[in-house]
């Protein structure tokens, strides 16, 4: 199965490459988006047999031990 | 007992010969460069986690050199209070071990930096001993994820166990800014709690000799060595 990890940001961290997107995008005459952010997504592949509660598990460990830093990043699974 | 060091290469560091002449020159004593997949370290007073791009910046800057195989040694090595120094990269792959407090994000305005800048001191510890109260030493900057930051619990820890070792000031010419990156209080580099371990952004590996623009990256040294 695929898996679909977002990565972003905390909230309460300037994220400077979210502003210069929105500059150019209202600078096209997008105007109407605002509070753009930029995160990241990591996908991959994990064998169909696996359990739920293992996936969400390995998952985690994964984001945990290397994907994600929690002192500036959160983590979302999609899907 | 002369002094003995190291230097740590990373796939992308960049800045390790400059840290190895660094330790060479300074210090007069045995230097050793260690490949990340080594998997012994020798008895050193200090290890050097140089500046570069190591596994280029994949992911975040030093999350992969932080999982590298000599990283349990440097571990060790700084768990047994003999001290470690990370550079730039260095720095980064520090908090990402977890050694060091907070998270280096991209610089506020997005530049990548490569100056001269300026620093003093804010808390005594080993690193800076030879470098006076209110002594501004300019020692080039080069980097994209300089702009420190922490929440405000560890910053109040930071402050309280006296970890910030240096912040970014005003130097003598005009028109430089205080804080270069967006750091959270200037903040250029700190110590862990037992200060034997610090990381910083500047490079005083490029300012010791007599062909650099400043000779103040000197003073990391020889506050060690003193």
């Amino acid at each position: 199965m695929r898996i679909k990890i977002l990565v972003r940001l905390k909230g309460q961290i300037l994220e400077p490459q979210g502003k210069v997107i929105e500059q150019s995008l209202n600078s096209l005459g997008f105007t109407e988006f605002s509070n753009i952010r930029q995160g990241k997504l990591i996908e991959l592949d994990l064998p169909d047999n696996i359990s739920k509660e293992e996936k969400v598990q390995k998952i985690d460990s994964a984001c945990k031990k290397l994907l994600v830093n929690d002192i500036i990043e959160e983590y979302e699974v999609l899907g | 007992m002369s002094f003995k060091s190291a230097v740590i290469t990373f796939p992308g560091s960049n800045c390790d010969r400059d840290a190895l002449c660094y330790l060479k020159d300074l210090t007069k004593g045995e230097v050793h460069n260690i490949w990340h997949e080594e998997t012994s370290l020798p008895k050193v007073d200090l290890v050097i986690l140089p500046g570069g791009f190591s596994f280029g910046d994949y992911l975040r800057s030093g999350a992969m050199a932080s999982k590298s195989k000599i990283i349990n040694e440097v571990v060790k090595h700084a768990n047994d209070n003999r001290y470690l120094l990370g550079i730039c990269n260095g720095f980064q792959i520090l908090t990402e071990i977890g050694l060091l407090e907070g998270a280096l994000i991209r610089n506020k305005k997005l530049k990548f930096l490569g100056k001269n800048c300026f620093i003093k001191k804010k808390f005594q510890n080993n690193f800076n001993l030879s470098i006076k109260d209110n002594q501004v030493l300019q020692i080039p900057v080069a980097h994209n994820e300089g702009n420190f930051y922490c929440d405000t619990e560890t910053l109040n820890l930071l402050k309280n166990n006296e970890q910030i070792a240096f912040e970014y000031c005003k130097g003598e010419f005009s028109n430089n800014e205080e804080n270069i990156n967006g750091s959270i209080e200037a903040i250029a580099g700190i110590t862990n709690k037992k200060k034997n371990v610090l990381g910083m952004m500047p490079h005083p590996e490029r300012a010791y000799s007599d062909f650099h623009q400043s000779q103040d990256g000197r003073l990391i040294i020889e506050s060690l060595i003193s």
